[in-house]
Protein backbone atom coordinates (compact mmCIF):
# COMPACT_ATOMS: atom_id res chain seq x y z
CA UNK A 1 0.00 0.00 0.00
CA UNK A 2 1.32 3.57 -1.24
CA UNK A 3 1.70 5.83 1.99
CA UNK A 4 -1.65 7.86 2.62
CA UNK A 5 -2.29 11.53 2.21
CA UNK A 6 -3.58 13.60 5.28
CA UNK A 7 -7.07 13.35 3.77
CA UNK A 8 -7.31 9.33 3.25
CA UNK A 9 -6.11 9.01 6.78
CA UNK A 10 -9.01 11.48 7.72
CA UNK A 11 -11.65 9.85 5.69
CA UNK A 12 -10.24 6.07 7.48
CA UNK A 13 -10.87 7.33 10.71
CA UNK A 14 -14.37 9.01 9.75
CA UNK A 15 -15.13 5.45 8.46
CA UNK A 16 -14.21 3.92 11.29
CA UNK A 17 -16.06 6.11 13.72
CA UNK A 18 -19.12 5.49 11.64
CA UNK A 19 -20.81 2.47 13.24
CA UNK A 20 -20.88 4.76 16.87
CA UNK A 21 -23.46 6.56 18.04
CA UNK A 22 -23.62 10.30 17.85
CA UNK A 23 -22.09 10.99 21.38
CA UNK A 24 -19.56 8.35 21.49
CA UNK A 25 -18.48 9.56 17.90
CA UNK A 26 -17.67 13.05 18.62
CA UNK A 27 -15.88 12.07 21.81
CA UNK A 28 -13.90 9.24 20.18
CA UNK A 29 -12.92 11.41 17.20
CA UNK A 30 -11.02 13.98 19.41
CA UNK A 31 -8.60 10.91 20.49
CA UNK A 32 -8.26 9.63 16.85
CA UNK A 33 -5.78 12.05 14.36
CA UNK A 34 -3.46 11.86 11.34
CA UNK A 35 -0.52 12.83 12.42
CA UNK A 36 0.86 16.21 11.43
CA UNK A 37 4.89 16.96 11.88
CA UNK A 38 4.20 20.76 11.71
CA UNK A 39 1.73 21.07 14.82
CA UNK A 40 3.70 22.42 17.74
CA UNK A 41 1.02 21.20 20.25
CA UNK A 42 -0.44 17.83 20.11
CA UNK A 43 -3.51 18.79 22.03
CA UNK A 44 -4.40 20.80 18.85
CA UNK A 45 -5.16 17.50 17.38
CA UNK A 46 -5.29 14.69 19.55
CA UNK A 47 -6.66 14.73 23.15
CA UNK A 48 -5.47 12.34 26.03
CA UNK A 49 -5.83 11.17 29.36
CA UNK A 50 -9.58 11.53 29.23
CA UNK A 51 -12.04 8.70 30.76
CA UNK A 52 -12.41 5.77 28.72
CA UNK A 53 -16.64 5.61 26.59
CA UNK A 54 -18.63 3.01 28.66
CA UNK A 55 -19.45 0.21 26.70
CA UNK A 56 -16.16 0.26 24.65
CA UNK A 57 -13.25 -1.85 24.85
CA UNK A 58 -10.49 -0.68 26.63
CA UNK A 59 -7.39 -1.98 27.49
CA UNK A 60 -6.18 0.44 30.35
CA UNK A 61 -5.38 -0.59 33.70
CA UNK A 62 -5.56 1.15 37.07
CA UNK A 63 -3.76 3.03 39.39
CA UNK A 64 -3.30 0.06 41.74
CA UNK A 65 -1.67 -1.37 38.94
CA UNK A 66 0.30 1.79 38.19
CA UNK A 67 1.66 2.28 41.46
CA UNK A 68 1.84 -1.14 42.94
CA UNK A 69 2.68 -2.91 38.99
CA UNK A 70 5.01 -0.32 37.83
CA UNK A 71 6.78 1.23 39.49
CA UNK A 72 6.75 -0.23 43.09
CA UNK A 73 6.72 -3.43 42.01
CA UNK A 74 10.27 -3.96 40.79
CA UNK A 75 12.06 -2.79 43.80
CA UNK A 76 13.26 -5.64 44.78
CA UNK A 77 14.09 -5.57 48.74
CA UNK A 78 11.15 -4.33 49.81
CA UNK A 79 7.69 -6.13 50.79
CA UNK A 80 5.10 -4.46 48.40
CA UNK A 81 1.48 -5.31 50.21
CA UNK A 82 -1.47 -5.67 47.96
CA UNK A 83 -3.48 -4.35 50.51
CA UNK A 84 -7.80 -5.14 50.59
CA UNK A 85 -9.12 -8.49 48.45
CA UNK A 86 -6.48 -10.83 47.48
CA UNK A 87 -7.29 -10.61 43.77
CA UNK A 88 -5.46 -7.20 42.75
CA UNK A 89 -2.42 -8.74 43.52
CA UNK A 90 -2.32 -12.46 42.77
CA UNK A 91 -4.06 -11.87 38.76
CA UNK A 92 -0.95 -9.25 38.71
CA UNK A 93 1.56 -11.41 40.61
CA UNK A 94 5.26 -11.31 38.58
CA UNK A 95 3.44 -10.38 35.39
CA UNK A 96 5.69 -7.77 34.43
CA UNK A 97 9.00 -10.06 34.08
CA UNK A 98 11.21 -7.45 35.89
CA UNK A 99 14.15 -9.47 36.43
CA UNK A 100 16.08 -9.08 39.34
CA UNK A 101 19.01 -10.81 41.08
CA UNK A 102 18.65 -12.04 44.66
CA UNK A 103 17.32 -14.87 46.53
CA UNK A 104 13.78 -14.44 46.52
CA UNK A 105 11.98 -14.87 49.52
CA UNK A 106 14.94 -14.17 51.35
CA UNK A 107 16.68 -10.83 50.49
CA UNK A 108 14.13 -10.07 47.40
CA UNK A 109 10.83 -10.16 47.34
CA UNK A 110 9.62 -9.82 43.37
CA UNK A 111 7.61 -12.14 42.30
CA UNK A 112 6.04 -12.86 45.52
CA UNK A 113 2.86 -11.84 46.41
CA UNK A 114 1.65 -10.53 49.84
CA UNK A 115 -1.77 -9.45 50.45
CA UNK A 116 -4.12 -8.49 53.35
CA UNK A 117 -6.16 -10.28 52.23
CA UNK A 118 -9.75 -8.48 53.24
CA UNK A 119 -13.01 -10.76 54.12
CA UNK A 120 -16.28 -9.25 54.71
CA UNK A 121 -15.73 -8.29 58.67
CA UNK A 122 -12.42 -6.26 57.49
CA UNK A 123 -14.56 -4.02 55.03
CA UNK A 124 -17.36 -3.62 58.26
CA UNK A 125 -14.78 -3.33 60.84
CA UNK A 126 -11.87 -1.89 59.29
CA UNK A 127 -8.49 -3.68 58.19
CA UNK A 128 -5.70 -1.10 59.83
CA UNK A 129 -5.38 -3.67 63.02
CA UNK A 130 -4.86 -6.46 60.34
CA UNK A 131 -2.82 -4.52 58.35
CA UNK A 132 -0.44 -3.88 61.77
CA UNK A 133 -0.24 -7.04 62.56
CA UNK A 134 0.63 -8.36 58.81
CA UNK A 135 3.53 -5.86 59.10
CA UNK A 136 4.81 -7.48 62.20
CA UNK A 137 4.19 -11.49 60.47
CA UNK A 138 6.33 -10.15 57.32
CA UNK A 139 8.97 -8.92 59.51
CA UNK A 140 9.65 -11.81 61.66
CA UNK A 141 9.54 -14.46 58.57
CA UNK A 142 11.49 -12.29 56.26
CA UNK A 143 14.19 -10.17 58.56
CA UNK A 144 16.48 -9.07 55.40
CA UNK A 145 13.71 -7.05 54.22
CA UNK A 146 15.00 -3.44 53.87
CA UNK A 147 11.20 -1.51 53.60
CA UNK A 148 7.33 -2.13 53.43
CA UNK A 149 4.97 -0.21 51.02
CA UNK A 150 1.09 -0.16 51.72
CA UNK A 151 -0.48 -0.49 48.63
CA UNK A 152 -3.92 0.17 48.70
CA UNK A 153 -6.66 -1.33 46.15
CA UNK A 154 -10.39 0.17 45.99
CA UNK A 155 -11.46 -1.02 48.93
CA UNK A 156 -9.27 1.07 51.48
CA UNK A 157 -10.09 4.49 50.24
CA UNK A 158 -13.98 3.23 50.51
CA UNK A 159 -13.96 2.13 53.72
CA UNK A 160 -11.69 4.79 54.83
CA UNK A 161 -8.70 3.16 56.99
CA UNK A 162 -6.11 5.42 58.08
CA UNK A 163 -3.21 3.79 56.81
CA UNK A 164 -0.85 6.81 57.44
CA UNK A 165 -1.43 5.95 61.39
CA UNK A 166 -0.63 2.63 61.00
CA UNK A 167 2.20 3.26 58.68
CA UNK A 168 4.08 6.10 60.49
CA UNK A 169 3.54 3.71 63.82
CA UNK A 170 5.44 0.90 62.40
CA UNK A 171 8.45 2.75 60.85
CA UNK A 172 9.24 3.75 63.94
CA UNK A 173 8.42 0.42 65.63
CA UNK A 174 10.74 -1.57 63.27
CA UNK A 175 13.37 1.57 62.28
CA UNK A 176 12.53 0.97 58.43
CA UNK A 177 10.21 2.57 56.22
CA UNK A 178 6.69 1.63 56.00
CA UNK A 179 5.54 3.62 53.07
CA UNK A 180 1.23 4.44 52.60
CA UNK A 181 0.54 4.86 48.82
CA UNK A 182 -3.01 6.22 47.98
CA UNK A 183 -3.05 4.03 44.76
CA UNK A 184 -7.07 2.78 45.09
CA UNK A 185 -8.12 1.56 41.66
CA UNK A 186 -10.79 4.05 41.12
CA UNK A 187 -8.46 7.16 41.40
CA UNK A 188 -7.79 8.74 37.59
CA UNK A 189 -8.44 7.55 34.30
CA UNK A 190 -5.96 5.13 34.31
CA UNK A 191 -2.80 3.41 35.77
CA UNK A 192 -1.16 7.09 34.74
CA UNK A 193 -2.38 8.42 37.94
CA UNK A 194 -1.01 5.55 40.06
CA UNK A 195 2.70 6.56 38.66
CA UNK A 196 2.01 9.38 39.91
CA UNK A 197 0.82 8.67 43.22
CA UNK A 198 3.42 6.20 43.49
CA UNK A 199 6.18 8.71 42.76
CA UNK A 200 4.88 11.17 45.23
CA UNK A 201 4.76 8.98 47.85
CA UNK A 202 8.56 8.44 46.85
CA UNK A 203 8.86 11.73 47.07
CA UNK A 204 7.14 11.61 50.86
CA UNK A 205 8.51 8.68 52.38
CA UNK A 206 12.11 7.39 50.43
CA UNK A 207 13.86 10.27 48.91
CA UNK A 208 14.89 12.61 51.70
CA UNK A 209 15.71 9.38 54.43
CA UNK A 210 19.27 10.31 53.49
CA UNK A 211 19.25 14.25 53.71
CA UNK A 212 22.19 15.26 56.00
CA UNK A 213 24.08 11.79 55.63
CA UNK A 214 27.50 12.56 53.81
CA UNK A 215 28.66 9.21 54.27
CA UNK A 216 27.92 8.47 50.71
CA UNK A 217 30.92 9.11 48.87
CA UNK A 218 29.89 9.90 45.44
CA UNK A 219 31.98 11.32 42.36
CA UNK A 220 31.24 13.69 39.51
CA UNK A 221 30.41 10.52 37.10
CA UNK A 222 27.07 9.93 39.30
CA UNK A 223 23.97 9.24 37.56
CA UNK A 224 20.91 7.25 38.21
CA UNK A 225 18.36 5.86 35.53
CA UNK A 226 14.90 6.27 35.90
CA UNK A 227 11.84 4.73 34.07
CA UNK A 228 13.73 1.30 33.16
CA UNK A 229 11.47 -1.39 34.78
CA UNK A 230 14.23 -4.03 33.09
CA UNK A 231 11.58 -6.07 31.43
CA UNK A 232 13.75 -8.94 30.48
CA UNK A 233 16.70 -7.36 31.42
CA UNK A 234 16.46 -3.97 29.47
CA UNK A 235 17.94 -2.14 32.54
CA UNK A 236 21.22 -4.48 32.60
CA UNK A 237 21.70 -4.00 28.75
CA UNK A 238 21.08 -0.44 29.19
CA UNK A 239 23.59 -0.07 32.59
CA UNK A 240 26.75 -1.64 31.11
CA UNK A 241 27.00 0.79 28.20
CA UNK A 242 26.66 3.98 30.36
CA UNK A 243 29.45 1.92 32.77
CA UNK A 244 31.66 1.48 29.76
CA UNK A 245 31.51 5.10 29.11
CA UNK A 246 32.95 5.55 32.36
CA UNK A 247 29.59 6.73 34.31
CA UNK A 248 28.49 5.30 37.87
CA UNK A 249 25.14 3.86 37.74
CA UNK A 250 24.28 4.71 41.41
CA UNK A 251 20.41 3.68 41.25
CA UNK A 252 18.47 2.04 38.99
CA UNK A 253 14.26 2.81 39.62
CA UNK A 254 12.96 0.47 40.02
CA UNK A 255 13.78 -2.38 37.68
CA UNK A 256 16.35 -4.22 39.94
CA UNK A 257 16.20 -1.69 42.33
CA UNK A 258 16.77 -1.49 45.83
CA UNK A 259 15.33 1.16 48.65
CA UNK A 260 18.98 2.36 49.30
CA UNK A 261 19.74 2.60 45.55
CA UNK A 262 16.39 5.12 45.56
CA UNK A 263 17.55 6.69 48.71
CA UNK A 264 20.79 7.68 47.70
CA UNK A 265 19.55 8.79 43.95
CA UNK A 266 19.43 12.44 45.64
CA UNK A 267 23.59 12.42 45.38
CA UNK A 268 24.17 11.97 41.83
CA UNK A 269 24.61 14.45 39.17
CA UNK A 270 22.30 13.46 36.61
CA UNK A 271 19.30 11.72 36.09
CA UNK A 272 18.42 9.87 33.11
CA UNK A 273 14.89 8.92 32.27
CA UNK A 274 13.96 6.31 30.02
CA UNK A 275 10.44 6.08 30.50
CA UNK A 276 9.21 9.68 31.11
CA UNK A 277 5.77 9.20 31.83
CA UNK A 278 6.17 7.10 35.08
CA UNK A 279 8.70 8.46 36.30
CA UNK A 280 8.84 12.37 35.58
CA UNK A 281 7.11 13.30 38.35
CA UNK A 282 10.45 12.41 40.65
CA UNK A 283 12.57 13.94 38.47
CA UNK A 284 11.13 17.41 38.25
CA UNK A 285 11.19 17.18 42.25
CA UNK A 286 14.60 16.07 42.33
CA UNK A 287 15.70 19.08 40.59
CA UNK A 288 13.88 21.88 42.42
CA UNK A 289 14.78 20.65 45.61
CA UNK A 290 18.13 18.78 44.82
CA UNK A 291 19.33 21.00 41.39
CA UNK A 292 19.58 17.39 39.99
CA UNK A 293 19.72 17.86 35.73
CA UNK A 294 17.55 15.20 34.12
CA UNK A 295 17.76 14.29 30.57
CA UNK A 296 15.47 12.08 28.38
CA UNK A 297 17.25 9.25 26.16
CA UNK A 298 16.31 6.64 24.36
CA UNK A 299 18.11 3.07 23.77
CA UNK A 300 16.36 1.49 20.90
CA UNK A 301 17.83 0.56 17.78
CA UNK A 302 21.36 2.07 16.90
CA UNK A 303 20.73 5.32 15.57
CA UNK A 304 19.28 6.52 18.73
CA UNK A 305 21.73 4.72 21.20
CA UNK A 306 24.43 6.70 19.36
CA UNK A 307 22.29 9.88 19.29
CA UNK A 308 21.63 9.22 23.36
CA UNK A 309 24.77 8.48 24.60
CA UNK A 310 26.21 11.57 22.84
CA UNK A 311 23.86 13.64 24.23
CA UNK A 312 24.31 12.11 27.41
CA UNK A 313 28.25 12.50 27.38
CA UNK A 314 27.67 16.52 26.59
CA UNK A 315 27.02 16.21 29.91
CA UNK A 316 30.00 15.62 31.18
CA UNK A 317 33.48 16.39 30.75
CA UNK A 318 35.88 15.32 27.19
CA UNK A 319 37.07 11.95 28.94
CA UNK A 320 33.21 10.68 29.00
CA UNK A 321 32.89 11.86 25.57
CA UNK A 322 35.73 10.01 24.14
CA UNK A 323 34.62 7.30 25.70
CA UNK A 324 30.70 7.40 24.49
CA UNK A 325 32.42 7.68 20.30
CA UNK A 326 34.05 4.38 21.89
CA UNK A 327 31.81 2.89 22.97
CA UNK A 328 30.03 3.18 19.54
CA UNK A 329 32.46 2.27 17.83
CA UNK A 330 33.22 -0.99 19.65
CA UNK A 331 29.72 -2.58 19.21
CA UNK A 332 29.66 -0.89 15.45
CA UNK A 333 30.56 -4.28 14.02
CA UNK A 334 28.00 -5.86 16.11
CA UNK A 335 25.06 -3.59 15.17
CA UNK A 336 26.01 -3.74 11.81
CA UNK A 337 26.23 -7.36 11.41
CA UNK A 338 22.64 -7.64 12.87
CA UNK A 339 21.50 -4.50 10.39
CA UNK A 340 23.00 -6.61 7.04
CA UNK A 341 21.77 -10.02 8.38
CA UNK A 342 18.33 -8.51 9.01
CA UNK A 343 17.47 -5.40 6.94
CA UNK A 344 17.04 -7.63 3.60
CA UNK A 345 14.28 -9.38 5.78
CA UNK A 346 12.13 -7.20 6.95
CA UNK A 347 13.00 -3.98 4.66
CA UNK A 348 9.42 -2.20 3.74
CA UNK A 349 7.59 -3.78 6.33
CA UNK A 350 5.00 -2.04 7.96
CA UNK A 351 3.93 -1.88 11.47
CA UNK A 352 1.49 -0.65 13.95
CA UNK A 353 2.11 -0.27 17.65
CA UNK A 354 -0.23 0.39 20.65
CA UNK A 355 1.91 0.31 23.63
CA UNK A 356 2.18 2.11 26.86
CA UNK A 357 4.67 4.29 28.63
CA UNK A 358 7.53 5.10 26.34
CA UNK A 359 7.55 2.60 23.44
CA UNK A 360 4.92 4.01 20.87
CA UNK A 361 7.51 6.37 20.56
CA UNK A 362 10.79 5.02 21.29
CA UNK A 363 10.90 1.94 19.72
CA UNK A 364 10.15 3.73 16.21
CA UNK A 365 14.08 4.43 15.15
CA UNK A 366 14.68 0.53 16.12
CA UNK A 367 12.40 -0.17 13.47
CA UNK A 368 13.88 2.36 10.79
CA UNK A 369 17.05 1.04 11.61
CA UNK A 370 15.73 -2.50 10.13
CA UNK A 371 14.12 -0.58 7.33
CA UNK A 372 10.36 -0.86 8.87
CA UNK A 373 8.26 1.80 8.98
CA UNK A 374 5.67 2.79 11.83
CA UNK A 375 2.20 3.23 9.89
CA UNK A 376 0.44 3.89 13.67
CA UNK A 377 1.34 4.23 16.94
CA UNK A 378 -1.06 4.96 20.38
CA UNK A 379 -0.74 5.07 23.41
CA UNK A 380 -2.84 3.36 26.67
CA UNK A 381 -2.60 6.15 28.83
CA UNK A 382 -0.50 8.83 27.84
CA UNK A 383 -0.73 13.04 28.20
CA UNK A 384 -0.32 15.95 25.97
CA UNK A 385 3.35 15.72 26.81
CA UNK A 386 4.12 12.20 25.46
CA UNK A 387 2.36 13.07 22.31
CA UNK A 388 4.15 16.68 21.58
CA UNK A 389 7.18 13.88 21.74
CA UNK A 390 5.38 11.39 19.37
CA UNK A 391 4.46 13.77 16.56
CA UNK A 392 8.19 14.66 15.71
CA UNK A 393 9.15 10.64 15.41
CA UNK A 394 6.49 9.67 13.29
CA UNK A 395 5.83 10.18 9.59
CA UNK A 396 3.17 12.34 8.05
CA UNK A 397 -0.36 11.37 7.84
CA UNK A 398 0.44 8.35 9.61
CA UNK A 399 -2.45 7.18 12.45
CA UNK A 400 -2.14 7.93 15.95
CA UNK A 401 -5.02 6.45 18.52
CA UNK A 402 -5.47 7.17 21.64
CA UNK A 403 -6.44 4.81 24.45
CA UNK A 404 -7.63 2.93 21.08
CA UNK A 405 -11.05 0.52 21.41
CA UNK A 406 -10.57 -3.19 20.66
CA UNK A 407 -13.21 -2.44 17.37
CA UNK A 408 -11.14 0.43 16.28
CA UNK A 409 -7.66 -1.03 16.60
CA UNK A 410 -9.14 -4.27 14.30
CA UNK A 411 -10.76 -2.10 11.81
CA UNK A 412 -7.29 -0.09 11.70
CA UNK A 413 -5.49 -3.09 11.38
CA UNK A 414 -7.82 -4.77 8.28
CA UNK A 415 -7.47 -1.18 6.18
CA UNK A 416 -3.68 -0.59 7.26
CA UNK A 417 -2.54 -4.07 6.99
CA UNK A 418 0.44 -3.95 8.44
CA UNK A 419 2.72 -6.56 8.44
CA UNK A 420 3.59 -6.45 12.01
CA UNK A 421 1.56 -5.40 15.19
CA UNK A 422 3.03 -4.69 18.61
CA UNK A 423 0.69 -4.21 21.72
CA UNK A 424 -0.02 -6.32 24.63
CA UNK A 425 -1.60 -10.24 26.00
CA UNK A 426 -5.02 -8.67 25.18
CA UNK A 427 -4.67 -7.76 21.82
CA UNK A 428 -2.26 -10.78 20.88
CA UNK A 429 -4.67 -13.86 20.01
CA UNK A 430 -7.20 -11.84 18.31
CA UNK A 431 -5.01 -10.52 15.76
CA UNK A 432 -2.71 -13.86 15.78
CA UNK A 433 -5.97 -15.41 14.79
CA UNK A 434 -6.67 -12.72 12.11
CA UNK A 435 -3.33 -13.80 10.41
CA UNK A 436 -1.30 -10.82 11.41
CA UNK A 437 1.95 -11.34 13.24
CA UNK A 438 1.85 -10.18 16.40
CA UNK A 439 4.79 -9.09 19.30
CA UNK A 440 3.75 -8.28 22.47
CA UNK A 441 5.73 -5.16 22.96
CA UNK A 442 5.20 -4.99 27.00
CA UNK A 443 6.68 -8.05 28.34
CA UNK A 444 8.72 -8.42 24.46
CA UNK A 445 6.54 -11.84 24.28
CA UNK A 446 8.72 -13.18 27.17
CA UNK A 447 11.56 -12.23 25.32
CA UNK A 448 14.09 -9.42 25.41
CA UNK A 449 16.13 -7.19 26.96
CA UNK A 450 15.28 -5.37 23.64
CA UNK A 451 17.58 -1.94 25.22
CA UNK A 452 21.09 -1.24 24.17
CA UNK A 453 23.40 -2.83 21.19
CA UNK A 454 22.52 -6.31 23.00
CA UNK A 455 18.90 -5.60 23.14
CA UNK A 456 19.19 -4.58 19.49
CA UNK A 457 19.98 -7.80 17.92
CA UNK A 458 17.19 -9.93 20.33
CA UNK A 459 15.16 -7.21 18.95
CA UNK A 460 16.11 -7.93 15.12
CA UNK A 461 15.58 -11.73 15.20
CA UNK A 462 11.94 -11.56 17.56
CA UNK A 463 11.07 -9.40 14.86
CA UNK A 464 12.32 -11.56 11.97
CA UNK A 465 11.09 -14.50 13.04
CA UNK A 466 7.41 -13.46 13.67
CA UNK A 467 6.79 -11.41 10.51
CA UNK A 468 9.21 -14.24 8.06
CA UNK A 469 7.40 -17.55 10.62
CA UNK A 470 6.44 -19.93 7.94
CA UNK A 471 2.84 -20.50 9.49
CA UNK A 472 1.80 -17.73 8.07
CA UNK A 473 1.13 -18.99 5.10
CA UNK A 474 -0.84 -21.80 6.60
CA UNK A 475 -3.55 -19.80 7.61
CA UNK A 476 -6.19 -21.56 5.53
CA UNK A 477 -7.37 -25.04 6.10
CA UNK A 478 -5.62 -26.89 3.02
CA UNK A 479 -8.73 -28.25 1.61
CA UNK A 480 -9.88 -24.74 0.84
CA UNK A 481 -6.48 -23.96 -1.19
CA UNK A 482 -6.38 -23.39 -4.76
CA UNK A 483 -4.18 -25.35 -6.07
CA UNK A 484 -1.84 -22.64 -7.19
CA UNK A 485 -1.37 -21.38 -3.38
CA UNK A 486 -0.62 -24.93 -1.89
CA UNK A 487 1.96 -25.64 -4.68
CA UNK A 488 3.48 -21.98 -3.90
CA UNK A 489 3.47 -22.59 0.03
CA UNK A 490 5.15 -25.74 -0.57
CA UNK A 491 8.03 -24.28 -2.65
CA UNK A 492 7.85 -21.83 0.51
CA UNK A 493 7.94 -24.47 3.24
CA UNK B 1 -4.19 29.68 41.26
CA UNK B 2 -2.11 26.74 39.42
CA UNK B 3 1.25 25.56 41.01
CA UNK B 4 3.37 26.15 38.21
CA UNK B 5 6.94 24.54 38.04
CA UNK B 6 9.62 26.57 35.96
CA UNK B 7 12.21 25.47 34.65
CA UNK B 8 15.56 25.88 32.35
CA UNK B 9 15.40 23.87 29.22
CA UNK B 10 18.12 23.34 27.66
CA UNK B 11 18.24 25.44 25.00
CA UNK B 12 17.38 28.79 27.82
CA UNK B 13 14.52 28.91 27.38
CA UNK B 14 11.89 28.81 30.32
CA UNK B 15 9.12 26.27 30.50
CA UNK B 16 6.07 26.91 31.72
CA UNK B 17 4.46 23.29 33.61
CA UNK B 18 1.33 22.32 35.44
CA UNK B 19 1.52 18.99 36.97
CA UNK B 20 -2.32 18.64 37.07
CA UNK B 21 -2.86 19.85 33.61
CA UNK B 22 -0.23 18.09 31.87
CA UNK B 23 0.36 21.13 30.29
CA UNK B 24 4.38 22.07 29.13
CA UNK B 25 4.54 25.38 27.60
CA UNK B 26 7.34 27.06 26.51
CA UNK B 27 7.31 31.09 27.75
CA UNK B 28 7.67 33.86 25.33
CA UNK B 29 8.00 36.46 27.33
CA UNK B 30 8.38 37.88 31.05
CA UNK B 31 6.77 41.48 31.89
CA UNK B 32 9.96 42.18 34.46
CA UNK B 33 12.91 39.95 34.15
CA UNK B 34 15.73 42.62 35.40
CA UNK B 35 18.92 41.74 37.45
CA UNK B 36 16.64 42.21 40.59
CA UNK B 37 13.38 41.37 39.47
CA UNK B 38 11.13 38.92 38.06
CA UNK B 39 7.22 38.48 37.38
CA UNK B 40 4.27 40.02 36.38
CA UNK B 41 2.45 39.13 33.15
CA UNK B 42 3.96 36.11 31.68
CA UNK B 43 3.09 34.88 27.89
CA UNK B 44 3.39 31.54 26.97
CA UNK B 45 3.76 30.33 22.90
CA UNK B 46 0.25 29.07 23.10
CA UNK B 47 -1.03 32.32 23.49
CA UNK B 48 -2.24 31.97 27.10
CA UNK B 49 -1.34 34.94 29.58
CA UNK B 50 -0.54 34.04 33.69
CA UNK B 51 0.57 36.66 36.14
CA UNK B 52 2.11 36.77 39.27
CA UNK B 53 3.54 39.34 41.38
CA UNK B 54 7.04 40.30 40.71
CA UNK B 55 9.70 38.67 42.77
CA UNK B 56 12.58 40.29 43.94
CA UNK B 57 15.50 38.84 43.78
CA UNK B 58 14.27 36.85 40.86
CA UNK B 59 14.17 33.36 41.95
CA UNK B 60 17.01 30.38 40.93
CA UNK B 61 14.61 28.23 38.37
CA UNK B 62 13.91 24.88 38.49
CA UNK B 63 11.14 26.68 41.40
CA UNK B 64 7.35 26.31 41.69
CA UNK B 65 5.37 29.42 41.85
CA UNK B 66 2.13 30.05 42.17
CA UNK B 67 0.12 31.81 39.23
CA UNK B 68 -2.89 33.75 38.21
CA UNK B 69 -4.41 33.67 34.51
CA UNK B 70 -4.26 36.83 33.58
CA UNK B 71 -7.40 36.72 30.88
S1 LIG C 1 -9.56 -1.34 40.08
FE1 LIG C 1 -9.53 -1.70 42.30
S2 LIG C 1 -10.30 -3.78 42.56
FE2 LIG C 1 -9.67 -3.58 40.40
S3 LIG C 1 -7.53 -4.31 40.31
FE3 LIG C 1 -7.49 -2.09 40.61
S4 LIG C 1 -7.35 -1.84 42.86
FE4 LIG C 1 -8.06 -3.94 42.48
Amino acid sequence: MAKMTQEETQALIQEVLEVYPEKAKKDRAKHLAANDQSVEQSKKCITSNRKSQPGVMTVRGCAYAGSRGVVWGPVKDMVHISHGPVGCGQYSRAGRRNYYVGHTGVDTFGTMNFTSDFQEKDIVFGGDKKLDKLIDEINELFPLVKGISVQSECPIGLIGDDIEAVSKKKTKELEKPVVPVRCEGFRGVSQSLGHHIANDALRDWVLSNRDGDNSFESTPYDVAILGDYNIGGDAWSSRILLEEMGLRVVAMWSGDGTLPEMELTSKVKLNLVHCYRSINYITRHMEEKYGIPWMEYNLFGPTKIAESLRAIAARFDETIQANAEKVIAKYQAEYEAVVAKYKPRLEGKKVMLYVGGLRPRHIIGAYEDLGMEVVGTGYEFAHNDDYDRTMKEMGNATLLYDDVTGYELEEFVKRLKPDLIGSGIKEKYVFQKMGVPFRQMHSWDYSGPYHGYDGFAIFARDMDMTINNPCWNRMQAPWLQSSESSAAQQAAA
Amino acid sequence: MPNVMIRRRDDGNLLFYVAKKDMEETIASVETDTADTWGGEVALTDGSRWYIDPISPPPSFPTTLRFKRAD
